[in-house]
């Protein structure tokens, strides 16, 4: 029981980053029609806002201690971060150490500009043209950023950390009322699935619930009739892109403490994320968040060891098993609507 | 007027004939009258450094380009010496290299076997390198050690850790100077047992490739050796960054220690999601629940951040340690670049220095007299105390450091703490040791 629920915990919090990049994806595909290949790169642009951030919290004056010698026996730098002498210690450390969690202020606005240039600046010239023009154009855009970034930060892993207040585990058996010590998990990896469960809300109550989100719906419905009443479809359109590459950089900033940010985090996702929009349904929001958990879910009871004992490697396989074996014998996905990815 | 005449068989033939020939790779076409492979004639010689500058591995490529730059500069004249001054052998002068001026060219792995091998052809066949060095990963390094052989110009491994490279992939024109997972095992073992007691049950996490097996095959003997029981060695794939579902199990596995075979990326999320999930905090089998990572690198180290504390790794080399080579070096490289030297860098500079010396020795570039000029070479001064090139094998043996993720950094770069320097008697084996068999050192290729 205890194994269980543990793949099941890690499974929703694997799925917690599938189902978001995913609905990302197919926000995108929903209203512009474009399958854009730089959306993982997005999630990793995310991740990376919450490092900048850390970095420029961590800015710091330096002065020399005369007392103490640096690694060639110089007198040593000590550096004092800005904000500390600013806010003092005890409220300027507090700053530093929520830096992952600030960040998501930092990167909402960055996001939303880096998603409105790309699609007005490259993707919109692309609308017209075959969706290979359309992946090979945002690959190299995925290429561009990755490439900045690792010219930026380096190839390295930057360790990113959650609050201290975050870090350590919680006893989750308990809660449940099974041994104590039987189900530990972090904390962080809860907080990253519950963010995710309220992005999700957020975004699809915006579709369901304003004005602007309903004529977005509209408009991913029958985009020329939209057009017809009056109304700047294309505005709207491109402000949606700007969304789905903040829900994506949300993503990526709050996984920062779990796998410490790298260049090619992007890519690592990318692929996974696409099968999880196939699966759910091109254009189908609902069907991109139940895939992505779903899968993530999957996955993670794939790679326990008593099944890969059964079948070796199927943890490597198991997602794209199931998007061959659903787009067999549905091809629109799980909940796709009719006429996309079938005859 | 001229005419031909094809027949299908003569044409069939001609073909076949043209196609072996341009099969044939130039570096085994070009060299007939040569003495051995990319003979110098003018008044330089050219090295390759082959690191990777891209990819997963490409800060500790960036400081092994580094470090080989530094070693250039030096070789001929240039900068402050560093540790020609230190070395033993009294050869190298900084006149360059038997009388010529060293020029080097570079070149990409990628940590990829297959784009490591045409960098390292393009070298061979373009650049006329007479002496390829790098590396970063234990799959590179066979692979480009393999392809020197066949050519005929000596590789000077970089930083490759697998038992295989002087094991069973052993070759006659491949060298290291970098330690190896059987001497980490041999480190490691006794200094596990004295902080953790002899009844102890390991659980391995263990990267799927050769540096990977081999690792866990030196770590699963020595510690059962000691009287640790193993329970389990479960495989990981490479491109694996989400270890969560390799960990859960370890919970209820009934292990009281977690082995990371784990190196670079893998390792830095592999040891910083295991302490998310609570393992270091853990009790189990009424002891504290401890993980090893077997071989540790600084940059690792800086990445898993606060995760490395109080964890135990060996080392090949450590900048904080006092020797006069040490000390040499580390003033020369944090002078020019401001940060002390990675292992790997340490590595690819002692590499490039041994090659020079042993061409200044042999009194030759061929790769031959060089090859005889390193094996059984015994020198000092280069970091880690005596050293000895051994013949049979071309491993080079030397005190190993086990180091332990410090408490209280003092700054970015004081991650690692050595606890203990394991003196090189208690690191070595017998050539033909099994984890080491299979595979022939053959015979030195020239090229010629």
């Amino acid at each position: 029981m205890d194994a269980i629920l543990i793949q099941i915990l890690n499974g929703l919090d694997k799925g917690s980053a599938y189902a978001l990049i995913a609905l990302g994806l197919t926000l995108i595909f929903g209203t512009l029609g474009v399958v854009n290949f730089a959306h993982g790169a997005l999630f990793m642009v995310g991740a990376f806002c919450a490092v900048t951030l850390q970095r420029l919290l961590n800015i710091s004056s330096v002065s020399i201690d005369e007392t103490k010698k640096d690694f060639l026996g110089n007198p040593l730098k000590v550096e004092t971060p800005y904000v500390e002498n600013w806010f003092g210690d005890t409220v300027g450390s507090a700053i530093i150490d929520w830096s992952v969690p600030l960040a998501i202020l930092f990167a909402i606005p960055i996001m939303l500009l880096i998603g409105y240039v790309m699609e007005r600046g490259l993707i919109r010239h692309f609308y017209k043209r075959p969706h290979a023009d359309q992946i090979l154009v945002t690959f190299g855009l995925a290429i561009v950023l990755q490439e900045i970034v690792k010219a930026m930060y380096g190839a390295n892993p930057i360790p990113t950390p959650a609050p201290d207040a975050f870090v350590g585990s919680l006893d989750f058996g308990v809660l449940v009322g099974l041994d104590p010590d039987s189900v530990i998990y972090p904390y962080w990896r809860l907080i990253y699935f519950l963010f995710s469960a309220v992005v999700i809300a957020a975004v699809f109550s915006f579709l369901r619930f304003t004005t602007f989100g309903m004529v977005v719906r509209a408009g991913m419905a029958d985009r020329e009739t939209v057009g017809l009443l009056g109304i700047d479809i294309d505005k709207r359109f491109t402000l949606m892109f700007g969304v789905a590459a903040a829900v994506a950089g949300l993503a990526g900033v709050m996984y920062a403490p779990i796998n410490s940010p790298n260049y090619h985090m992007g890519m690592d996702f990318l692929v996974l994320s696409f099968v999880v929009v196939v699966v759910g349904g091109m254009g189908s929001l609902p069907g991109a968040v139940i895939a992505g958990f779903m899968l993530g879910i999957l996955e993670s009871f794939a790679s326990m060891n008593e099944v890969k004992s059964i079948i070796p490697g199927i943890d490597q396989i198991i997602i794209y098993l199931v998007a061959i074996i659903i787009l067999l014998t549905r091809p629109r996905g799980l909940m796709g609507r009719k006429g996309v990815m079938e005859e | 007027m001229s005419q031909f005449n094809f027949s299908r068989r003569g044409l069939l033939k001609g073909g076949a004939a043209l196609g072996a020939g341009l099969a044939m790779p130039t570096i085994f076409t070009s060299k007939a009258r040569a003495a051995y492979l990319n003979e110098p004639t003018g008044d330089t010689v050219t090295l390759g450094f082959n690191v990777p500058q891209t990819g997963p591995y490409a800060d500790e490529g960036l400081d092994e380009l580094r470090a080989f730059q530094l070693a250039v500069e030096h070789l001929n004249g240039e900068g402050d010496g560093g540790m020609i001054s230190t070395f033993s052998s009294q050869e190298l002068k900084g006149e360059g290299i038997l009388g010529k001026k060293v020029a080097y060219v570079s070149g990409d792995t990628q940590t990829k076997s297959d784009a490591a091998r045409a960098s390292a052809k393009s070298m061979i066949e373009k650049d006329g390198v007479l002496m390829i060095s790098g590396g970063s990963s234990s799959g590179v390094a066979v692979a480009v050690q393999s392809l020197c052989q066949e050519a005929g110009i000596i590789f000077m491994a970089g930083l490759t850790h697998s038992n295989d490279t002087t094991g069973k992939d052993k070759k006659a024109n491949g060298f290291r100077h970098f330690f190896n997972a059987y001497m980490s095992a041999a480190a490691l073992a006794p200094v596990l047992k004295n902080n953790y007691g002899a009844d102890r049950k390991v659980y391995h996490l263990t990267a799927d490739y050769t540096w990977g097996w081999t690792q866990q095959e030196s770590m699963q003997a020595a510690t059962e050796a000691i009287g640790w029981e193993t329970v389990n060695n479960v495989l990981t794939p490479l491109a694996t960054t989400d270890f969560s579902s390799y960990i859960a199990p370890v919970l209820n596995s009934g292990a009281d220690v977690l082995m990371l075979n784990h190196y670079g990326g893998n390792m830095v999320n592999s040891l910083t999601q295991s302490v998310q999930f609570g393992l270091r905090d853990k009790q189990v089998n009424g002891k504290n629940f401890e993980i090893v990572v077997p071989l540790y690198s600084e940059l690792m180290a800086k990445g898993a951040g606060e995760a490395v504390k109080g964890v135990f790794g060996s080392s090949n080399w450590s900048w904080t340690l006092q020797d006069e080579g040490t000390k040499a070096f580390v003033k020369s490289f944090g002078t020019k670049y401001g940060f002390p030297p990675s292992q790997a860098a340490q590595t690819c500079y002692a590499q490039t220095l041994l090659y020079a010396d042993a061409a200044a020795r042999a009194g030759t570039f061929n790769p031959c007299g060089i090859a005889e000029a390193l094996e059984g070479f015994e020198f000092d001064g280069l970091g880690n105390g005596p050293t000895l090139y051994r013949a049979d094998d071309h491993q080079c043996f030397k005190d190993v450091m086990v180091v332990q993720g410090k408490q209280e950094p003092e700054n970015e770069y004081d991650a690692l703490e050595i606890v203990e320097v394991t003196p090189r008697a208690q690191v070595e084996y017998a050539p033909d040791h099994p984890m080491f068999a299979g595979g022939e050192l053959g015979k030195c290729n020239s090229g010629a």
